[in-house]
């Protein structure tokens, strides 16, 4: 009984703490939260990126002690890939002063929209979530550079065009049978009479990801000249796997940026020879801020990854979404003047940042990324990609940066703002100068 | 002593079957009942009103609606998610349709469809029974799914196939949407909860919860007393899924604020079957216990193991560990729950109930 109520008693105390307030950082500290996934069916592609966001960040204050003077805390919030987790991580950390959110799933992305007007703090959906956040002017809150879905679907269709010519052909889209897969599917309908080409889509549901089987009898029977992927997770090695079983073509296939990591390709190896995948952020170690991070970070055991990981796909998308992180806090540290600024600043700086060829020497990582500034029309930034190619056993550029096709894609922007807008009463836009 | 049942005499029919005879329970009620509506929304902060009480309340609904199905009439479903996103996808519509109306009436509304689907898709329960009607249950959760990523208009054309919650008010108050603010939601949520756990009560104590338990306890018996199979099964089938689309309702429009298929998939299901067997399956008590140690537990270990073990050890876990921590103890407590008390949570209640009305002399 006694031990009964012992039990009960911690009980009350654990619940009672929770209405303690929320611990506050000092002034000049920058309270960035790390939405991660570490665990969850998604782990493999959320671990590198948690840990590449993080090193950077790491990196920063090791070497520079901080963004302008201002150290760095980084907290990570596990929501493996679940949007309820995702909501519960967003209210437990929002009240410490959080600059920004990364939330790195579209559910959890679709979730935080509405709620950044209200609490005055910026998403960054680095490369997804909803591809009207672009509109800068019906999106105040809301960033994804450097690219929206419908731009980097436009630059694949032009690579497909460079490469043999579209006209006539017939292409397969293969995408996962949720928001972020159908997605682009407005831009494919808008293009396909434009340039001369027929589509005809495959939706592979989550459940089916790893037993795609009929799927590809299904492409076998259609016969597209080329395939293009908007998959994730273990959907992508399953399509390669089955691809190569049917004999597609490898290096007619083409994968968006989250369907080309090297966690994707790992398990497929030599028979996802020639497969390609779209990208924004450069491969491999051979970047000055990535010697850095090594030496700084990992080499001295303040990081979470391997030494190995350092340099693939997603870890240096991570440390890239943290570059944008740290360009904007530092735009909004010289227009403020503030050492720690708030998410309302953030939201300035997210729309004033430059990071064009010399500011990427300088933080040194010069030819990694198109350049890309904020501004507050344009909340997609250039939108340029480039495309790389698995050899077997790594990733290789193999391409020039491939602008999107802005005057197609700004028009369908622009209508897709509207109605999100118009659903929404008492929705706060902006207007730019 | 604390239970001490002496001197409470009972002087008419009405007080020997009300609900709580005894005094301590019915002053606990009252109690849970003031501290939740008075001073749970003034000292709570946004976080454990948000993301704390409000999820718990939803899951409790929902574990409510279950257990009117699978403890009170003994037909087994997996298929809670997907009934309660019909719930969620007929509130948005309605709201869409008639942004006027106070949003409250939907929330109930789309209870009304979910039932219609419940029943549909309780049909076969008539023919066929336990894992048979698990499997039944399991293509209503599928189909609904699929319903939900495929017919467009569900979603209303919306390029990313979500569902984004519009700002409604009800009687001049913002109640929906990222503007409302989280007491205004808690209060709408507990209230909900509190009225609908109120009627589910006195169903099941009525004509129609009787009919429910005696076809769960031997359904060819209570047939030959004279329960009409078709109308309990049926009967309990809109009732459980009436329940899970409000439920389900109240969990996008007042808790997440936008929804994708994600939201309602199987894992759901499990989620709330194993708050009803974690809980105790036949009780109401134990819907609460069961959102509680299912939905808060993990919450308060993901969010205060961390610093905790940075703060008492020279050791540091990670958030991701955490949440991993947590998956062990609540699939720990499952397994043992199942084992030693499969009545769950509800019975261990009541035996301390029991132990505390002849304390300190057991016999």
């Amino acid at each position: 009984m006694l031990k009964n109520m012992i039990i009960g008693a911690a009980a009350f105390a654990v619940a009672g703490s929770v209405f303690a307030s929320t611990p506050s950082f000092a002034e000049d500290t920058l309270y960035i939260p790390s939405l991660s996934y570490r665990t969850g069916p998604f782990a493999g592609a959320g671990t590198p990126i948690a840990n590449g966001f993080a090193d950077y960040f790491t990196m920063l204050n090791e070497r520079d002690g901080g963004i302008g003077g201002a150290k760095i805390v980084l907290e990570e919030c596990e929501t493996a890939y679940n949007a309820q987790k995702g909501v519960e991580c967003y209210e437990a950390t929002k009240g410490n002063g959080a600059l920004a959110y990364n939330p790195y799933s579209t559910g959890i992305t679709l979730q935080l929209i509405p709620k950044a007007p209200v609490d005055k703090i910026p998403v960054l959906s680095m490369g997804y979530g909803l591809s009207a956040a672009a509109v800068g002017e019906k999106f105040p809150w809301t960033f994804n550079y450097p690219a929206s879905y419908w731009s980097q679907m436009s630059s694949i269709l032009q690579y497909i065009d460079a490469n043999g010519g579209i006209k006539g052909k017939k292409i397969g889209f293969i995408y996962l049978d949720v928001g972020y897969g159908k997605e682009p599917i407005p831009l494919l309908e808008k293009l396909a009479p434009e340039m001369g080409f027929e589509w005809v889509g495959f939706p592979v549901g989550v459940k089916e990801m790893q037993a795609q089987g009929a799927t590809w009898l299904n492409v076998r029977k259609e016969r597209p000249d080329w395939m293009i992927a908007w998959s994730f997770g273990a959907m992508t090695p399953t399509a390669i796997k089955e691809a190569a079983k049917i004999r597609f073509p490898m290096d007619k296939f083409i994968g968006n940026w989250w369907s080309g990591a090297h966690a994707d390709l790992e398990p497929v190896g030599a028979p996802g020879k020639g497969y390609k995948a779209a990208n924004f952020s450069g491969v491999g170690v051979d970047f000055p801020a990535l010697q850095d991070v090594i030496k700084h970070v990992v080499d001295a055991g303040k990081s979470q990854a391997e030494k190995d990981d350092v340099g693939k796909v997603n870890y240096n998308r991570g440390l890239f979404n943290a570059v944008i992180m740290a360009e904007a806090v530092r735009a909004a540290q010289k227009a403020t003047g503030k050492k720690g600024i708030t998410g309302e600043d953030m939201r300035l700086g997210l729309e004033t940042f430059v990071l064009d060829e010399a500011r990427l020497k300088e933080v040194g990582l010069e030819g990694f990324t198109a350049p890309i500034s904020g501004s507050c029309k344009d909340h997609e930034g250039s939108g340029s990609i480039f495309i790389q190619q698995w050899d077997g056993s790594n990733w290789g550029r193999i391409s020039d940066l491939i602008p999107p096709m802005t005057e197609v894609v700004k028009p369908l922007l622009a209508d897709a703002a509207d109605k999100y807008v118009s659903e929404q009463s008492g929705w706060q836009t902006q207007t730019c100068g | 002593m604390f239970y001490r049942e002496t001197g409470q005499f009972k002087a008419s029919y009405k007080t020997d079957s009300a609900k709580f005879p005894i005094f301590q329970d019915k002053l606990f009620i009252w109690f849970y009942i003031i501290i939740g509506f008075l001073v749970i929304p003034f000292f709570g902060s946004e976080f454990f009103l948000g993301a704390i009480m409000i999820p718990f309340l939803v899951f409790t609904l929902a574990s409510i609606g279950l257990n009117i199905l699978t403890g009170y009439t003994g037909q087994i479903s997996l298929g809670t998610g997907a009934f309660m996103g019909v719930g969620a996808y007929a509130c948005y519509k309605l709201t869409l349709a008639f942004p006027d109306v106070n949003i409250l009436i939907f929330i109930f509304v789309s209870g009304f469809f979910s039932a219609i689907v419940g029943v549909f898709f309780g049909l076969p329960s008539l023919r066929i029974k336990g894992f048979y009607l698990v499997v039944t249950t399991l293509a209503a959760q599928f189909f609904l799914e699929w319903a939900f990523i495929r017919i467009p208009w569900l979603y209303n054309y919306n390029d990313s196939g979500a569902i984004e919650v519009p700002q409604r008010e009800a009687f001049g108050v913002i109640v929906t949407g990222a503007q409302a603010s989280a007491e205004v939601r808690y209060l709408v949520v507990l209230a909900v909860v509190v009225i609908m756990t109120w009627f589910a009560s006195n169903l099941i104590s009525g004509r129609i919860g009787r009919q429910w338990m005696m076809i769960r306890d031997m359904d060819i018996a209570a047939e030959l007393m004279g329960v009409r199979p078709l109308y309990a099964k049926l009967s309990a089938f809109a009732v459980s899924s009436f329940y899970c689309g409000v439920a389900g309702a109240l969990m996008v429009f007042l808790w997440l604020g936008a929804a994708e298929v994600e939201s309602f998939d199987y894992n759901h299901s499990f989620e709330i079957l194993f708050m009803v067997i974690l809980g105790g399956l036949g009780s109401l008590l134990g819907c609460f216990l069961g959102a509680a140690v299912i939905w808060i537990l993990p919450v308060i270990i993901r969010d205060w193991l961390p610093p905790l073990v940075d703060a008492l050890t020279p050791f540091t876990i990670t958030s991701s560990a955490a949440d991993l921590v947590s998956d062990i103890i609540i699939g720990v407590m499952i397994v043992v729950f199942l084992i030693m008390e499969p009545l769950g949570l509800a019975r261990l209640w009541s035996i301390i109930k029991q132990k505390l009305r002849v304390w300190p002399f057991p016999y």
